[in-house]
Order: structure tokens, then C-alpha cells, then sequence
């Protein structure tokens, strides 16, 4: 085996049916050489390589030294930390037999520093210093603290004891006759194994215990984040639009692949949002065309279908289920070859659309002779929601967009962690449901504002408990039975206003899903109209 | 903009003049952006044309494939069906009339295939055996009711042909309430019927039988629910005797789902016998014999390309329909990209357009490295002639383009032989496809491999690689870079390449890096993903947010501001939240709530 491999060193590309860490190995390398660029090569070891565990001050020290040396390049502690030399897989294939022999050598050295006793004192380490520091702890809102520091400290007894093994075999590894890089490769895993339920063992990890209410930095609203990042000069437009205007070069080589079968999947980093609204006004202008915003938070499958049925093939009736209604546009669209439809989806791998049904819906739409699909993806595992037979009624042609733009549609929608519900749009929808309701019925929501905004500051407030909310609307001559009031609720709560819970004591509690700053806004305009 | 909306996520647009629904012949979009000299229109023609003889070739293919499973198919079933006519007392015929007939059709993993050898299946046992051939699929049946609706609708679709309008209304009413008891009175009720209108139709050999027997073929066995397949078996073997069914079970693994999907008790009411379809992997040697390794086909893929193909169907789906795919665009990029590949078409054909050619293609024949290199070989005179004059060089062209054809059919004839001496040794020096072979010999001289045996040397000037041969690059498809980048990209890789290297798409200087390192003016998604590689599980906000803002406060620092301080302050608080919601979108993290203001880490390592 040995003679072969010298042999064939030069070109270790060809085929071969191997076992499957080389075949893994293979993807990973074929993948990697899929960017031109040589620096991006060995991406793929990267990608899919195991993290550390890593301690919280890194982050800020990195800061520093990026911030203290600015225009110049700082190398980042992966290089610099040997801890994490081990971690890299080094199974490039570019490696000659000698250097093979040599890697070995270090590797060797590596996991021997590695011993168990360090081990623990990496773990224990930073949470002494940390003391002094006062403000690390580890991330324990939930679970029980003695249980979890129990948990650990098991968890540590296991890595010891999985730990020595490993040791003893690398120890002994010159007396094994196993090829060297066989040898090799087993160490590894093991290491990488081990590594990650290291980092994973524990149920706790260290971080510092500031928030954001410490800080004073109130949370935006999405319309004072737009007016703020509405003055931040864009840096490298140049280069941005170039990068654009080379993709704007193959709208008609798209036009020409979708209307030839294939179905167009645009992917990379950035909004490809603008790029595809340029697409569509410079090329689609003359054909029927369905925009269909993935990240729309309301989005469903059933929504792309009616919009199919109804606006575009002008059919009125209802459909049993969405199956019916898809073989429904099957047959009409396999009747008249004539009709045409382009699809253009923002973000197909939404949170919306990514469910197995939903995609298995637009696939089939896609493989239609005459709908032609143009989609975007931004998720980095969103090729995954793709299965072999999915994929072939997609039949997509893959373009890299990387465009750099922000995402600022897509994200718009979002319940950021940092942004503020606006509340804007939940007082519109408020005044536009109550309009549209009887006097009584709005009497009677506004008795359920009012109660509630009077026990806001009382922290063990669950709601209105049914009956004492039934007396008083008895009282203020708002309905004459608990049946007509039960229907009422009913309407709130079809309309998302109303929320009921049942209390330990059985009795049933009315809520308001609103935040008490939207009802009272919501009160004071009713009060100036009226 | 048009088409962003708080209140809906569609938004559809039909352009005004609708009735006149004139639609841009394809051919438009080929051309655009093209010079108007380089045969545009000419060279679509010639791919549509190459195109649809290769896919009818490669359906014809698949059809002499399938005969031999299919005949076996079809004897199966003859043989069962007259098990069903023999109104037999004999004790054995009553056993089996409970067993339902079952054909377990083993078709290999690469799903994607299946569909066409289903349809022709069905039309071959329309042909011979039954009108009544019924295929269902695991993601039309979730649960029986379905099961039995799609099978009744789909069956009395098979008998109304050209009554349709009543039979659809019939179709309609019969959806709602489905069951054994009542498909089996439909199916007396037609068989009895059809009978003295038989004459009329065409069905030829089907009416052998006075009742023909329900094929129904179940296309992905081992997607079913158990419990749907076992009640449907169960019921189905009540009433074997009034509605005659036969399965067949398309089944992708391995023969032994079927007893592990069943349990006894169901297995035991089926009599199945099992069927092995061709393995893919000959399939596919057969595929590049007859659309590769001929001269039938002017258009040829270089050895690259080849590798990148055979690769995706080795590694990733085995999947003949994704090969062909993957021939198509290559096809396209070729004739899109090449203006010369006006002339990959038959040698008649490709010889008269020569005459037509314009200055400009003849330029492009100049520049072609292959005819450059050709030309460095002759004499000086010839040299002057070819590079000036037109018309000599179109006489030179003619006569190059055919001895390209002379080579390519002593070429694949020398490598059939060379295959044949070589594929039975042992060891397999050469490999043992004849691809393999290809593949080498595409790339280099084979002749200079260790493998090769010197006896073989009388080959030798038949199996030159392509590159020798001046024009090659007319049919020859290269590009293997765009193949790979199209067919099966990496969108992971390039998120990463994004975010570590921005230089890499943005070319300026200030984003030049090394390896591993990142400026800080680089994007502000950048530099957030940059410092969330160093946190483990849980990510402080605060601390992301702090160091994201010395990060680019320093950055700032150079250029003079005018702002003041506490406005960019919040300036940079915000462009810190876009670049954490973009990241939430991206899927590196996410909202948790281990800790108060934290975020998790979805990825592990490097990315």
C-alpha cells in the first residue's frame, strides 16, 4: 500500500473507492477547490472543524488588538494558540509522505501536553481569576446550581477517564504496526471527539453577567434604527457595484436557463433582494410574475397557491386542501402550454417556507414546464431541507451572489433580540379589528384595557377572572348573558386580542396580549375621537 | 417598493396586454449581449437540435434497459392473473386467492430515476396486461382515507377516456366517501360493461381476460406509513376475490423493508416475488457509450468535465437523470460561450457552414491555441497564408475539422479495443470501466503510464489526447469550474469565504489580508462574525457590542468626523444590531434563554 501511495503521490485526485473518512475527506477537498481562489481552498476543513472551548476574555482582547493596530492586519489567536493547533484537521492531501512523518512527530508532542491534569486546569482556571473579576458566572438561570456542579463534576470524571486510554495509545503508538497515517487519523478523532464533548460536558459556560439594562442602552425601535443607519456612509460602493453589475451581466443567460428547465437558486453572502427586484423590472416586465417575500412573517404555501389560483389564473372557487388545489394548477398549466409564470422567491429557505410540505409544494410548482423558478437562500444550512428527489424536481442551477448588501427587508420582520416591538403595528391592527365591532363589543374590550392597565404594576396579575369581569359588564348594561359575552370573546380571540388561561383555582382568566403601553395609546385616541 | 408590503408576501404582476401573451422566443435571450457576427442564432439552433437527440437517445436507452425487468414484470403478472381467472376447488388455488400477488421491484437509491422507469412500466402493463394500473405515492397517503381516494380517483380515471365530462362529475362524488366495498361494485359494474364495447377500443391483449386485474404499483415503499400500507393490505385481501389486485412495490434499499414495514401477519397475505432493475452504474456505462464514446455526436466533454460528472453521480446521488442534467449544461455553456461551436455539428454540415463563416469567426479560429500551435509547425509561407487570407484558412479548417473526425472514430475504436484486452486482466491496471480508460486517455498519453503493457505500443497514435488536435476546442466542452460552480455548489463555503476574506469579492486594497486575519474596516457583518468565533456556547451581548464598537471606533478614528460623540455612539449600537440580526438570519446564532441578554452559537469551529 505504501509503494502505491508514493507512486501516486503527485496525483492523489483520481478515483478511488475508499472507506468512507476518505470519501468524506473527498467532498470536503472538492468543495474547498470550488472557489478559484486559493486562499479559500482548505475552507472546507475549516467549516466543518470543531470549535474550542474558549474563554470569554478573548473576545475583547481581540477587539483591542484589532482596534490598537488599525489598517494593519492582526492575526487572530487560532494561529497563535497551541491549543488549538490540534483541532485543525491536517489531512490536507497536498502533504508529502515526510511531512506526514513530521506532522505525526508534533501531533504527537500536542496531545501529550494535552494531559488530563491540564485539561482540568483549563477548566478551573479561569473561573479563579474570574473571582476577583466579580463579573463571570456561568449561565445557570434555570437549572439548579448544586445539581449542576454535581453534573460537572462527573462530566470531568468521564473525560479523565476516556482520556487516559487515548493517552496510553499514543504513548505506545511507535510499537503499533499500523501504517503512519492510519495511525494518524485515529488519534485525531479520538482528539476530536473527545474535544467536543469536552466543550460540550458541561452545562455551564462562562460568560459575564452584564446586560444590556446596566448598560443604559435602551432598545430601538425599527424606526429609529433605519434613521440611524440611514446616516452611516456606505464604505466600498465601488467595488459593490461592480460586484453587482457582474451579476446584472447574466439576467439573460438566466432568462435563457429558466426557460430551458432548469430552475435558478441564487445563494451568498447579502441581500440578494435588490438584485432580484432589478432582474425582475429590467427582464420580467412583459410576463406574468408572482414576488413572493419568504421573510414575510404571514407567509404561507397556501398563500403562494391562492395568489396562483386567484390572481393569476382568475379562478374563484375554494380548495379542500392544498394537495387539491396544487394538482388544480398541475392540470391547468399542463392544458395550455401558452400560459408562462415566473416565480420569484426572496429567501425560499425562510422560516416560513423552509417545512418539508412547503417545499415539496414549490418543487412540484418548479418542475412545471412552464412555471420558472428564481429563488434565493441565505441560511447556511439551507441546503439541507433539500432531499435527492426534491432537489430533482428543483433541478437548480446554483449562481453565487455575494453581494454584501444589507438585509434590511429581510430582517425588518424580525423580533430582533435588541429591537423593540415598535408596537406600531399592533396598535394599527387594534384600531382597525375595533372598528369594524358593535358599540357593546367595543364597551366591553375597553373594560378589559382599563382593568388591566390599572393592575400593571401588579407583578402577580394573571387577568380578569371571568366572572368578575361578567358582573361588571352586567353592571355598565354591555350583555345581558354569560352566552352572549362568551360569544364576544370568542371574536376577540379569533382576532388574537384575547388571550384565556386557568388559574390554579380553576377559575378562568382574561389577558390582553398587548403591551399596556399600545392600550393606552390605543385609549387616549379613542377618547380624542369621541 | 412594489413589492414590500406589511400586511401580504405575494404579489403578483400581469403586464396590461395580457390577451396578446406575446412571449420572447428563447432563442432571444441566447443572442443578447452577443455579437451579432458570431452565428448566435445559428449555434441555438444546433444545441436544440443536439439536445433533443441526445435526450430522445437517452430515453430509448433507458426503454432497452428496462425490457428484460419488464418482460419478467409482465410474465408475473400474466401468470398471477390467471390464478385469479382459474375458478379452481382445487384446496391450493383457494389458499393463494387470499395472497395478494406482489412484485418487489428493487430499483436502487437514486430515487430521482425512478419516475421515468414507473412511467414506462405503466404504459408497458397498460400495453399488455391491464387497463387498470394505478401509481401512488407515501406523500399523496398519509392516511387510508386518502390511500383509497387517490386510488379510486386515479383508477376511474383509467376507464374514461373519452366520456371524461361524466366521468369526472362521477369522479367528484365518489371522492367524498371511499371504500373497498365500493370499488370492488365499480369494478364489477365495468368489467361487466366494457365487455361487449371492447371491439371498440384498441385494447389489444388486455381482453385476453374477461376481468383484467388492478395493477397498483406503490412508487416509494418504504415512505409509507405501516399503518396505512397494513390496513390497506389487510382489507384489500377481504375482497381479492371481487376486485382482483396486484402490487408492486418500487422499493430503493433492500428487499428486507418489506418484512420489516410488515408484520407477519400482513406479509403472510402477500405472495411476493422480487425483481432486480439494471444497476445504475451500468446504466450509466451505457449512457456515455452511446452518447459519449461515438462519433454519432459531435459534442465531447474534456477529461475534467468527465470527472466532475462522473464524480457527482458517484459520490452524491448515483443518479443517471442528474448526469444527464449536468451533459445538458454543459451542452449549453458550450455552445453559449464558444462562438466556434457553430461548427460542432455533423461534418457535411459543419463543412458548408465553413464557407459562411464571417471575419470575425475566422478571427476567433485564428486565436484558438490549438490552430496557433498548428500553425507554428508549418512552413513560413503557409504560416502567412493562414493568418491573411480567409479563404485558404477556410480550406485549411475544412480539412483540419475532418481529420478531427477521422481521429475521434479511430479513437474510440482503438479504445474499445484497448479496453477489451486490458479489462479482464488482472488487477485492473486500466480500471475497469471503460470511463476510467476514457478518462486517462482524455488526459494524457496513456502510453506513458506505468500501467500501460509496451506490447500495446501500435496504439499508440490513435489514442493521443485532444489537446494535440488543432480545432479541438470546437467540440470540446472545458469549462469544468462553471460545471461545479452550478451543478453542486458549496453555499457554506462561500458564506465563510465572505466573512473571512472579504477581499476576496470587494477588491480594495484597504481589505488586502493575510490569511486568518481581517482589517478593521472590513464590513461590520464581518468583524461581528470575527469576534463571535472567539465565544463558546453563549455569546454576552454587552461584551459583543463593546468590543464590535472599539473595533470600529478605531477604524472610524481616521476619518475625520463631524458628528458628535454620543450620535456615534449610537450609530455604531446600531449597525451593531443590524449585523447580529443578519447573523440570526444567516443561522450562526440565536436567541436564548440560558442567560438574560445572551445569544447562542449555532455553528461549531472555524465557521
Amino acid at each position: 500500500m505504501m509503494s502505491k501511495l508514493e507512486l501516486k503521490e503527485d496525483k492523489i485526485m483520481e478515483v478511488q473507492f475508499v472507506g468512507d473518512d476518505d470519501v468524506l475527506n473527498h467532498i470536503l477537498d472538492r468543495e474547498g477547490e470550488s472557489l478559484k481562489n486559493g486562499s479559500a481552498a482548505d475552507g472546507g476543513n475549516k467549516v466543518y472543524s470543531f470549535q474550542n472551548r474558549k474563554h470569554s476574555e478573548k473576545m475583547a482582547k481581540l477587539a483591542s488588538e484589532l482596534a490598537n493596530t488599525p489598517r494593519k492586519n492582526v492575526s487572530f489567536g487560532l494561529k497563535n494558540d497551541p491549543e488549538i493547533m490540534i483541532n485543525i484537521p491536517q489531512c490536507s492531501k497536498e502533504h508529502s509522505a515526510s511531512d506526514k512523518v513530521q506532522l505525526k512527530k508534533s501531533d504527537k508532542s500536542e496531545l501529550l501536553s494535552a494531559a488530563p491534569s491540564g485539561l482540568r486546569k483549563r477548566l478551573i482556571g479561569p473561573r479563579s481569576q474570574s473571582d476577583s473579576e466579580s463579573e463571570y458566572s456561568a449561565s445557570n438561570s434555570e437549572d439548579d446550581d448544586g445539581v449542576a456542579q454535581e453534573c460537572e463534576e462527573d462530566t470531568d470524571e468521564v473525560t479523565m477517564s476516556q482520556k487516559s486510554p487515548s493517552q496510553n495509545k499514543a504513548m505506545s503508538a511507535p510499537v503499533c504496526k499500523e501504517t503512519p497515517s492510519k495511525k494518524m487519523k485515529r488519534d485525531k478523532t479520538s482528539d476530536l471527539v473527545e474535544e467536543y464533548f469536552e466543550a460540550h460536558s458541561s452545562s455551564k459556560v462562562l460568560t459575564s453577567d452584564r446586560t444590556l439594562q446596566k448598560l443604559k442602552r435602551a432598545k430601538l425601535d425599527q424606526q429609529t434604527l433605519r434613521n440611524l443607519l440611514g446616516k452611516v456612509s456606505p464604505s466600498f460602493s465601488a467595488e459593490l457595484k461592480q460586484l453587482n453589475q457582474q451579476y446584472e451581466q447574466l439576467f439573460h443567460k438566466w432568462m435563457l436557463q429558466l426557460r430551458l428547465g432548469f430552475n435558478i437558486v441564487l445563494y451568498g453572502l447579502g441581500s440578494k433582494r435588490d438584485l432580484l427586484e432589478r432582474f425582475r423590472t429590467s427582464v420580467l416586465q412583459d410576463s406574468i410574475h408572482v414576488v413572493i417575500n419568504g421573510f414575510f412573517p404571514g407567509i404561507s404555501v397556501k398563500s403562494i397557491l391562492n395568489s396562483v389560483t386567484e390572481e393569476v389564473l382568475d379562478h374563484m372557487g375554494t380548495f379542500r386542501s392544498a394537495l387539491d388545489q396544487l394538482d388544480w394548477i398541475v392540470n391547468k398549466f399542463k392544458e395550455d402550454s401558452s400560459l408562462e409564470l415566473f416565480l420569484l422567491i426572496h429567501n425560499l429557505d425562510s422560516q416560513m417556507l423552509r417545512g418539508d410540505k412547503s417545499q415539496q409544494i414549490i418543487g412540484q410548482l418548479s418542475s412545471l414546464r412552464n412555471i420558472y423558478l428564481i429563488a434565493s437562500i441565505d441560511h447556511l444550512n439551507a441546503p439541507l431541507m433539500w432531499d435527492h428527489a426534491k432537489q430533482s424536481l428543483y433541478n437548480w442551477l446554483w449562481y453565487e451572489t455575494t453581494t454584501y448588501s444589507p438585509y434590511t427587508e429581510e430582517t425588518s420582520y424580525e423580533n430582533s433580540l435588541l429591537v423593540k416591538q415598535s408596537g406600531s403595528l399592533p396598535l394599527s391592527s387594534l384600531i382597525h379589528v375595533l372598528r369594524s365591532l358593535t358599540p357593546n363589543a367595543r364597551g366591553i374590550f375597553r373594560l378589559l384595557i382599563k382593568y388591566q392597565l390599572d393592575n400593571q404594576d401588579n407583578p402577580s396579575y394573571i387577568g380578569f377572572s371571568f366572572q368578575d369581569f361578567y358582573q361588571q359588564c352586567r353592571e355598565a348594561f354591555l350583555v345581558n348573558s354569560d352566552l352572549t359575552l362568551r360569544a364576544q370573546l370568542t371574536e376577540f380571540r379569533d382576532h388574537k386580542l384575547l388571550r384565556t388561561k386557568k388559574g390554579t383555582d380553576g377559575v378562568e382568566y382574561l389577558l390582553i396580549p398587548v403591551d399596556s403601553g399600545t392600550l393606552r395609546e390605543f385609549l387616549e385616541k379613542e377618547e380624542e375621537e369621541s | 417598493m412594489a413589492t414590500s408590503s406589511v400586511s401580504k408576501g405575494c404579489f403578483v404582476f400581469k403586464p396590461n396586454f395580457k390577451k396578446r401573451k406575446i412571449s420572447v422566443p428563447v432563442g432571444d435571450y441566447f443572442n443578447k449581449g452577443k455579437n451579432e457576427s458570431e452565428d448566435g442564432k445559428l449555434r441555438f439552433e444546433t444545441y436544440q437540435l443536439i439536445w433533443q437527440q441526445m435526450k430522445s437517445e437517452t430515453e430509448q436507452l433507458q426503454e432497452e434497459l428496462n425490457k428484460n425487468l419488464f418482460s419478467s414484470l409482465i410474465e408475473f403478472l400474466q401468470k398471477s392473473c390467471s390464478g385469479f381467472q382459474k375458478n379452481s376447488r382445487d384446496w391450493g388455488c383457494q389458499i393463494k386467492l387470499r395472497e395478494i400477488p406482489t412484485a418487489a421491484l428493487i430499483l436502487g437509491v437514486n430515487v430521482t430515476d425512478h419516475d421515468l422507469t414507473f412511467r414506462s412500466l405503466t404504459e408497458a402493463l397498460q400495453n399488455n396486461v391491464t387497463p387498470y394500473v394505478v401509481t401512488l405515492q407515501a406523500k399523496d397517503c398519509p392516511d387510508i382515507k386518502h390511500f383509497l381516494q387517490k386510488l379510486a380517483s386515479q383508477l376511474m380515471g383509467c376507464c374514461v377516456d373519452e366520456d371524461s365530462k361524466e366521468g369526472n362529475i362521477q369522479v367528484a362524488q365518489k371522492k367524498t366517501h371511499c371504500s373497498m366495498d365500493s370499488l370492488s361494485s365499480w369494478y364489477m359494474n365495468v368489467t361487466q360493461k366494457t365487455d361487449p364495447k371492447m371491439p371498440r377500443k384498441k385494447r389489444t391483449s388486455s381482453s385476453q381476460w374477461q376481468s383484467p386485474p388492478v395493477v397498483l404499483i406503490l412508487k416509494d415503499m418504504e415512505s409509507f406509513t405501516t399503518k396505512v400500507l397494513q390496513d390497506f393490505i389487510i382489507i384489500s385481501s377481504q375482497h381479492l376475490h371481487e376486485f382482483p389486485l396486484i402490487l408492486i412495490f418500487g422499493i430503493a434499499t433492500s428487499p428486507i423493508i418489506i418484512h420489516r414495514l410488515l408484520p407477519h401477519a400482513v406479509s403472510s397475505l402477500l405472495c411476493i416475488e422480487l425483481f432486480q432493475s439494471l444497476s445504475c452504474k451500468e446504466h450509466l456505462t451505457t449512457v456515455l457509450d452511446k452518447l459519449l464514446l461515438t462519433t454519432q455526436f459531435p459534442f465531447k466533454l474534456s477529461e475534467k468535465v468527465l470527472q466532475i460528472l462522473t464524480n457527482i453521480f458517484l459520490y452524491h446521488d448515483f443518479s443517471i437523470q442528474n448526469f444527464i442534467k449536468g451533459l445538458q449544461l454543459s451542452l449549453l455553456e458550450h455552445f453559449y460561450s464558444q462562438p466556434l461551436s457553430v461548427l460542432c455539428c455533423n461534418l457535411p454540415e459543419a463543412k458548408r457552414r465553413i464557407n459562411f463563416l464571417s471575419d470575425n469567426q475566422c478571427e476567433n479560429i485564428r486565436r484558438l491555441p490549438s490552430f496557433r500551435r498548428y500553425v507554428e509547425k508549418q512552413a513560413s509561407e503557409k504560416q502567412v497564408a493562414l493568418l491573411t487570407d480567409d479563404r485558404s484558412l477556410k480550406e485549411e479548417t475544412q480539412s483540419l475539422l475532418e481529420n478531427l473526425h477521422v481521429y475521434h472514430s479511430n479513437y474510440f475504436l482503438v479504445l474499445r479495443c484497448l479496453h477489451q484486452f486490458t479489462s479482464s486482466l488482472p488487477k485492473y491496471p486500466l480500471g475497469r470501466q471503460i470511463r476510467e480508460l476514457y478518462c486517462t486517455c482524455l488526459e494524457k498519453n496513456i502510453w506513458d503510464s506505468e500501467e500501460y503493457v509496451s506490447a500495446l505500443q501500435l496504439l499508440r497514435e490513435y489514442l493521443l489526447p485532444p489537446e494535440t488536435q488543432p480545432l479541438h476546442e470546437v467540440v470540446y466542452f472545458s469549462a469544468a469550474h462553471t460545471l461545479r460552480e452550478h451543478l453542486n455548489a458549496a453555499p457554506r463555503i462561500a458564506l465563510h469565504t465572505a466573512l473571512n476574506n472579504p477581499y476576496y469579492y470587494l477588491k480594495n486594497e484597504a481589505l488586502k489580508s493575510e490569511e486568518g486575519c481581517i482589517p478593521n474596516v472590513a464590513p461590520d457583518i464581518c468583524i461581528a462574525y470575527k469576534l463571535h468565533l472567539e465565544c463558546s456556547r453563549l455569546i454576552n451581548l454587552v461584551d459583543w457590542s463593546e468590543a464590535f464598537a472599539t473595533v470600529v471606533t478605531a477604524a472610524e478614528k481616521m476619518d475625520a468626523s463631524s458628528v458628535t460623540s454620543e450620535e456615534r455612539n449610537e450609530i455604531i449600537h446600531a449597525r451593531f444590531i443590524r449585523a447580529v440580526s443578519e447573523l440570526e438570519l444567516l443561522g450562526f446564532i440565536k436567541p436564548t434563554k440560558q442567560k438574560t441578554d445572551h445569544v447562542a452559537r449555532l455553528t461549531w469551529g472555524g465557521c
